[in-house]
């Protein structure tokens, strides 16, 4: 097996759709060629990533994972790596920055951009591009990068990691508190390039953080973002992860997100789901020792023609874990959400206890929500419950506003609005919190 | 009363159906600037529906009949419409709305009426001082505007909170549906005295309730039997005291007997 990457083009092969084949040409192009640089146990990784993405094929619709979620709108585009960097100025980005958050670093249409970056701002934190951190400081990168990300049989990880090279490294040193959240923010300025952000982020023993994992674009065309995340919380880490995904309409966001819990340790995440064409995350969380918690808190407010695919996993894998997971979807115009939500409750996981809730609100008659919760049960004394629930705005509390001279224009997005801030409220980012209410204000305010 | 006061509300041979049920059929009522009138009734005979049906509650349907406020068709204006014109319903089971926070409800409901009757709109902060005002009068905790609307309200405080929306929305009438329901004794005499210090000469109030003792408190000009979907009996405050007295039954035999005859 060759471990030369730069190959690539020569191992492809023809994939049948359109966006894979572009995809795995743009390997034999890396920008900036950082690659001559990686030791021998990436380019391994790599290459092992790569010839599983050349086997795997784009999901369809036959495949239980995907039933709901048809990827024939990506399937004829074409996406290129990015070949000219924008050259964006901090100006640029003003109105992306989250007040709180001291330290900043920002992709670019997938390159990292030092200029727009402050890396500086929290002592003990080691955070930084994969390339810089191999150099020198960080220890254990090959003991996590790619080991929780399963690229065996998920072809669009299987690329991500094919491809990497700037990933996003956060490391918090053992009982380390951070004083502020760190804001990772990925930014697409170009149509028809392809990006696959990486992160990874290793929460040390008895460290607390709260990481903004965040999407944008600044323009309003189809490009395709495929990221993927590996967080690992070490024994008594408490780790809050905001995931923002506020592409624009045109994009495809394919994501997949693995949290590794070690003993006794907090993990809550906030995903929200509001921009894309098509977007699907799988979230993975793998309890691997006794005593940890994990909270999932979900929005997906989607309109227009867009989908909206949430995959949960929460892996009760030991005994006397904890699982809190409330996801809600807001769905207008002809669009589509889906959510499965998998709990397992492994062998001797016992004393297990997990609540999962699924809530949904239709804005109009065309708009679909397909939900699905999957609790598989191997052990006996635990404690598991689940429920979901689909419906429209109370026509009571309609009239109830109106009454009060607010229009039904108003009174609706009002609702509308209410019942996303209830995970909105969740974010424990003040700025952020504030800045989302508005953006759900006025994307409720859109919706016909 | 007021003698030659202005006409606020003439509602003619009103008919109204639920779900193909016809609940209102052939009410009449003139209700004159100044006036306070209650509704009485048994249970059924349509005064709740009544009060829906002129607010616009979209689950009614009227058949027939029609409704002038201020000389103008009411039927035909959206509910939203008809509170900005100054039409005020205080409900029976206010409404809870999570997620939805008082303070911002209350100034969003005030400022819509504002700009609709030309004036001007209020910042939070004015607001603030505008609504803690009003909420002595109903010696209501500020804690309430931090709230979601009504929600984990006691069924009292969910009354003073509908009063507070008319003390702050001023509607030239204000119907205000069972709210002595559910309260007790200091309840109903703060809730009273609020709808007393807002009722006035240019103003009307329409009150439903079963209960006489709320008329202690707010005393009525008219007294009016609601029975099967049409008033049947109008008197003054003494009606009210009669009726507690005799029951329902009485009012409705004679109004059978007097329509026998005609």
């Amino acid at each position: 097996m060759s471990t030369d990457t730069a190959n690539a083009q020569s191992t492809a092969v023809d994939k049948g759709h359109d966006v894979l084949n572009s995809l795995l040409a743009g390997l034999a192009l890396p920008p900036g060629s950082t690659a001559q640089g990686q030791p021998d146990w990436l380019k391994t990784l790599r290459a092992q990533a790569l010839e599983r993405a050349n086997a795997l094929t784009l999901p369809s619709t036959h495949d239980e994972a995907w039933r709901f979620t048809p990827l024939a709108a990506l399937a004829h585009q074409s996406f290129h790596v990015v070949r000219t960097p924008s050259e964006l100025q901090p100006d640029d980005i003003a109105h992306l920055s989250i007040a709180e958050a001291t330290t900043r670093l920002v992709f670019v249409d997938g390159v990292v951009a030092p200029q727009l970056s402050s890396v500086s701002g929290e002592s003990g934190l080691v955070i930084g591009t994969l390339a810089d951190l191999l150099s020198g400081k960080a220890s254990g990168l090959e003991t996590h990068l790619g080991q929780h990300a399963n690229f065996q049989d998920t072809l669009f990880t299987a690329v991500n990691t094919a491809f990497l090279q700037d990933a996003a490294v956060l490391m918090v040193p053992p009982d380390t508190a951070l004083a502020a959240p760190v804001h990772l923010l990925f930014i697409s300025t170009q149509t028809e390039v392809a990006s696959h952000p990486r992160l990874l982020l290793v929460a040390g023993a008895g460290s607390k953080a709260t990481v903004i994992e965040d999407y944008v674009a600044l323009h309003d065309g189809a490009y395709f973002t495929n990221a993927v995340a590996e967080m690992v919380l070490q024994p008594n880490a408490q780790l809050t992860h905001v995931r923002l995904q506020r592409e624009s309409s045109q994009a495809f966001h394919m994501a997949s997100c693995a949290v590794s819990l070690g003993a006794a340790s907090h993990y809550h995440s906030v995903n929200l789901a509001l921009g894309a064409h098509i977007s699907r995350l799988d979230l993975k969380v793998v309890q691997t020792a006794e005593g940890t918690q994990c909270t999932l808190d979900g929005l997906a407010l989607i309109n227009g023609e867009q989908l909206a695919d949430t995959h949960s996993f929460i892996d009760h894998a030991k005994p006397h874990g904890t699982s809190r997971q409330l996801h809600k979807c807001i769905v207008g115009g002809s669009a589509h959400a889906v959510f499965n939500g998998q709990v397992m409750v492994r062998p001797g996981a016992q004393q297990t206890d997990s609540a999962q809730s699924s809530r949904n609100l239709l804005l109009s008659k065309k708009a679909q929500i397909d939900t699905q919760p999957q609790l598989e049960i191997f052990a006996d004394d635990v404690k598991c419950t689940h429920g979901a629930t689909v419906g429209q705005l109370d026509s009571d509390e309609v009239f109830y506003l109106q009454s009060r001279g607010l229009s039904e224009h108003v009174a609706r997005n009002l609702l509308t609005y209410a019942f996303g801030a209830e995970i909105i409220e969740r974010i424990p980012v003040a700025s952020l919190r504030q800045q989302l209410e508005q953006t759900v204000l006025e994307q409720t305010a859109s919706q016909p | 009363m007021i003698e030659n006061s202005p006409t606020l509300l003439e509602v003619r041979d009103l008919r109204a159906n639920i779900n193909g049920t016809e609940i209102l059929k052939g009410l009449n009522l003139t209700v004159k600037r100044g006036e306070v009138h209650a509704i009485m009734g048994p249970n059924g005979s349509g005064k709740s529906t009544f009060t829906k049906v002129l607010a616009g509650h979209s689950a009614y349907e009227v058949t027939g009949g029609e409704v002038l406020f201020e000389g103008k068709n009411l039927l035909n204006l959206a509910p939203e419409l008809r509170a900005r014109a100054g039409v005020f319903l205080a409900f029976q089971y206010p409404i809870e709305i999570p997620g939805v926070g008082n303070s911002q409800f209350l100034r969003l409901a005030y400022n819509t009426v504002q700009a609709e009757r030309g004036h001007d709109e209020l910042d939070p902060l004015e607001f603030d001082d505008l609504v803690r005002e009003k909420m002595k009068l109903l010696e209501m905790s500020p804690d309430f505007l931090q709230r979601s609307v009504n929600e984990g309200f006691s069924g009292g405080e969910k009354k003073r909170n509908e009063i507070l929306q008319m003390a702050l929305l001023e509607p030239s009438l204000a119907m205000l549906d069972e709210t002595d329901s559910g309260l007790d004794i200091d309840a109903l005499r703060v809730v009273s005295q609020g709808v007393n210090h807002l009722a006035n000469k240019n103003n009307a109030v329409v009150l439903v309730t079963h209960y006489q003792r709320l008329l202690n408190y707010i005393v009525p000009d008219y007294v009016h039997v609601m029975s099967n979907g049409r008033i049947i009996r109008t008197g003054g405050k003494e009606l009210a005291l009669e009726l507690e007295e005799r029951g329902y039954d009485w009012v409705e035999a004679e109004a059978e007997a007097a329509g026998a005859v005609a």
